[in-house]
């Protein structure tokens, strides 16, 4: 075993890579796990290599700072202060009551149906967050996608959704997602944004305190302008239209309460909308591990640590803000997790740069979170034959009669009582529909299965009582002379319904979205910055 | 559950009730719960005599109109594995038999008819026609609304009223006082403090049990099937974890397998060697299951009396009160006939069933009679 304390760093992402950077360089000995076949997140996502893309970068802002993170990344790996697991799908974190060590639980394989359980002294999350996709009629035709997942495709796969496309629902996710669409060659009919430039305004103050994000969101503007898309503010998507398959939409002029504008309808043709209403946290590893959430969040304090002694989080699963913004909380993590792990006390200077740019970075993920909130009244508008929970095929009125004939008062029991949420995504879906239809407040749910895991992963786990082992292949400290035990295998041919109507709800796991957002300090992030104020990505030094 | 059972029979036996609950419909043990209606774990004694007259009533009431609770009456399958376990398993259907349940003994060869997907080389089973399940959350909602009572969700009872001779005349909410000259304490797990608000002892506990749910699948396994060993596990005073899987398809598709039984406190952070437990029971019953996807664990707290009978009936250390808790993990199953005799006690009718085995204040080592 190394001498090292281990941190196991849940997520590759902006907040992970950051933090595990940080706490390899002050010494920590750090397991880098994460679902994707490579580093980099949503934000950073990866064209798979086999593709051959020549200028991946074209689709990506911040890529200075990615090649950083990377460079990064490649060097502690030689060093092996990192191991970097990759395809390792984590359903659990656990602390062994006896030991006090952490088992990272994960599920590798093609499959996903090999356990396997990294050991570490203290375990950083940074699992990120999903995409918020309200329900309207039509909603789930082929055709229609979320926001991120359209974004995704073209990252990653390099893959043009469609022709024809509107971009609608609400927040700066738009903003790319429809520049990235038309730059890849579709024609965006539309970009549907349910916030007026009104609401901008309002919050004008904390929004001008970030110049660098208005500027790249002139950026877009002017992006938007060469592809001649029409942006149509304070307007919605009430329906989507096709059979078999999207063919239109309906657009609807809103007033400025968030109602239906009266004869302010329109029809556009399209044959892919990308919809999203902004993002929610991933809680479910901290909430099972006993840590306090705030509101959908993980609450952490100034040192981004949870409340369970031995974890910390940062980036999106600590409250939505971004990539700079994860990028700041997860060098402070890995700051004070290296400290804690070295039993040395924490010195805050080290990472107050970062702190600053936290600060600022949260203020304006607020004001965001403001102009962008979904239209008043969006929930009253969804007809009851409209199904809400597409895994267990649940309409808005089965919803809306749980509460009002059956006596539900919260989505639990919303969900016991008319099976919403209940499904293959266990309600990372629906959870914030059911909520605005129901007036339930949105909570995040308890599920201590992250994903769905094989019974026969969950049969086979470690005897915790002969301690925790290593049974990951992928780490160092093995030893080579033992046999490498899976703790369960089971020869699944995976099952899982992979939707292919509307919605790509990705794999076993919550949907997969982009966490693009133009939230960006572009290129003077990082270690050469002349700003002492934007210096979160951590300095490489031992 | 009990209380909307409670309510539903005290209305139909002509009064006016009011259902006060803290949390939501359901927001106990009940949503919690697998949903088991089983007279097959039981041994002859009064448990064994309310859950046939529940299983009567449960009969009774999926047959009237607006009670869709996914009632299934698909049967109990009680496999054993060696021959020592089917011979104990023959000896206990014996006695069953004699108290009136329905208990057909099935050959090693013909378990495969009944659930083709079982584990090779058992040694036998028995089949049990008369257990039965519902969804319960479902069914409490669904009885609530049928009993016609008034409801007070999301209120919570912080005392009992009681007059200067003790009589109770009614609670205490956070949101106004709620006077009636019967109170019925259907409390579940936290019947024990309710008790206490009324200046009476009931000592509830809370045993823990860890339920897993699979994927939706086609029905693969018709019956509640489970091991010969569960009803010792069940009968258990053990605070350790103990786990024999209840394995059963729904009428929704996904698997239920349930339950661990565990006596620490209200915790409710996830076990790992408790879902380890379940899914290797599980498997070790249905091979085929080794592949299929958990899509979610959840806990629940079962109201535990030490000697494993609910308490039931009106509690003569204050005078208005009734008890109606302490059901252990039958409490679904037990619901109708417990709301029958609690109707039966308020109203003054004969009672359906033997009332003094479930006295609440047996335990009262004051009142002579410590079990």
């Amino acid at each position: 075993m190394a001498e090292r304390p281990r941190l196991a760093v849940v997520g590759a992402g902006p907040a992970g890579l950051a933090a595990a950077l940080t706490a390899a360089a002050r010494g920590v000995q750090v397991v880098l796990v994460d679902a994707a076949d490579q580093a980099g997140g949503q934000f950073y996502r990866q064209p798979a290599a086999a593709l051959g893309a020549r200028r991946p970068r074209a689709l990506h802002h911040q890529w200075r700072t990615w090649e950083r993170l990377r460079a990064g990344l490649e060097r502690h790996r030689e060093a092996g202060r990192i191991t970097a697991l990759t395809d390792h799908h984590v359903w659990c974190v656990a602390r062994d009551p006896a030991s006090g060590a952490f088992g990272v639980h994960a599920l590798r394989g093609p499959a996903q149906d090999e356990g396997t359980v990294v050991r570490a002294d203290a375990v950083l999350l940074a699992t990120g967050g999903y995409e918020r996709v309200l329900p309207f009629p039509g909603w789930t035709l082929p055709g229609v996608v979320t926001a991120g997942g359209a974004q995704a495709m073209l990252k990653g796969g390099l893959v043009l959704p469609g022709r024809t496309a509107v971009v609608a629902g609400t927040g700066p996710l738009l903003l790319p997602v429809a520049t990235g669409l038309a730059a890849a060659g579709a024609r965006v009919a539309a970009l549907v944004e349910s916030a007026g430039p009104a609401a901008l305004l309002r919050r004008a103050p904390a929004l001008a305190a970030q110049p660098g994000k208005l500027a790249e969101g002139a950026g877009y503007a002017a992006r938007l302008l060469r592809h001649g898309v029409r942006v149509l503010p304070r307007s919605a998507v009430v329906a989507a239209h096709g059979t078999g398959r999207l063919d239109a939409v309906t657009v609807a002029a809103l007033d400025r309460d968030g109602t239906l504008r009266p004869g302010g309808t329109r029809r556009i043709r399209c044959d892919t909308l990308a919809v999203g209403h902004g993002m929610l946290p991933h809680t479910d590893l901290a909430e099972t591990l006993g840590c306090t959430l705030s509101g959908t969040s993980v609450r952490v304090d100034a040192e981004q640590r949870t409340d369970v002694p031995g974890v910390w989080a940062a980036g999106e699963a600590t409250g939505v803000g971004g990539a700079a913004l994860a990028l700041a909380e997860g060098h402070i993590a890995g700051g004070s997790a290296a400290a804690r792990l070295h039993g040395t006390a924490t010195d805050p200077r080290r990472w107050a740069a970062a702190a600053r740019a936290r600060t600022r970075l949260r203020e304006f993920a607020t004001a965001l979170d403001a102009v962008y909130a979904p239209p008043a009244g969006w929930a009253d508008r969804v007809p009851d034959d409209t199904v809400v929970c597409r895994c267990e095929e649940v309409t808005a009125g089965e919803v809306r009669g749980a509460v009002e004939l059956l006596g539900a008062g919260d989505l639990r029991t919303v969900k016991l009582l008319s099976r919403a949420g209940m499904g293959w995504c266990q309600g990372r879906m629906c959870a914030p529909a059911v909520a605005g239809l129901t007036g339930c407040p949105l909570t995040a749910g308890r599920r201590p299965l992250a994903r769905p895991v094989p019974l026969g992963v969950l049969a086979g786990l470690p005897d915790t009582n002969a301690g925790l082992p290593d049974t990951d292949p992928g780490l160092p400290d093995t030893d080579p002379g033992l046999p490498v035990t899976d703790t369960g295998r089971a020869m699944a041919d995976a099952g899982h319904p992979v939707t292919d109507t509307g919605l790509p709800s990705a794999d076993a796991g919550p949907p997969e979205t982009g966490v693009d957002r133009p939230d960006t300090d572009g290129d003077r992030l990082g270690p050469d910055t002349k700003r002492p104020g934007a210096d979160p990505v951590p300095p490489e030094t031992d | 559950m009990v209380g909307a059972a409670c309510a539903l029979y005290a209305a139909r036996a002509g009064l006016d009730v009011r259902v006060v609950d803290r949390g939501p419909v359901a927001g106990g043990t009940t949503g919690a719960g697998e949903g088991n209606l089983l007279v097959s774990d039981k041994e002859p004694g009064p448990e064994l005599e309310l859950a046939l007259l529940s299983a009567r009533l449960w009969a009774e009431l999926a047959e009237e109109p607006g009670t869709a609770m996914e009632y299934e009456p698909k049967g109990g399958l009680v496999v054993a594995s060696t021959p020592g376990a089917l011979a104990a398993l023959r000896d206990f259907t014996a006695g069953q038999r004699t108290a009136g349940v329905t208990a057909v003994p099935v050959g090693a060869d013909r378990l495969r008819e009944l659930e083709p997907h079982l584990a090779p080389g058992m040694a036998g089973g028995v089949h049990y026609p008369q257990d039965a399940q519902v969804m319960p959350a479902l069914a409490a909602a669904r009885l609530l609304r049928a009993s016609g009572a008034r409801t007070h969700l999301g209120h919570t009872v912080t005392g009992v009223l009681r007059t200067a001779d003790g009589t109770v005349y009614g609670v205490r909410t956070d949101r106004g006082d709620i006077h009636a000259p019967a109170v019925v304490n259907a409390a579940g797990t936290w019947g024990g403090e309710l008790a206490a608000l009324a200046g009476v002892r009931l000592p509830v506990l809370p045993r823990r049990g860890f339920v897993l749910v699979t994927e939706p699948l086609p029905r693969m396994i018709r019956h509640k099937v489970y091991a010969a060993d569960y009803v010792a596990d069940v009968a258990s005073d053990s605070a350790a974890l103990r786990t024999s899987p209840v394995v059963e398809g729904t009428a929704a598709g996904p698997v239920l397998i349930g339950a661990t039984r565990e006596r620490v406190g209200f915790d409710r952070s996830l076990s790992l060697p408790a879902v380890r437990a379940l899914a290797a029971g599980a498997i070790a019953l249905f091979p085929f299951l080794e592949r299929i996807r958990a899509l979610r664990t959840y806990a629940g707290f079962r109201p535990y009396l030490p000697d494993h009978l609910p308490a039931i009936g009106p509690d003569p250390r204050a005078p208005g009160l009734f008890h109606a808790c302490g059901h252990e993990g039958a409490g679904i199953g037990l619901a109708p006939g417990t709301g029958r005799l609690i109707a039966q006690a308020l109203t003054g009718g004969a009672p359906e069933l033997d009332p003094v085995p479930f006295r609440p204040e047996r335990f009262d080592t004051d009142g002579g009679d410590a079990r």
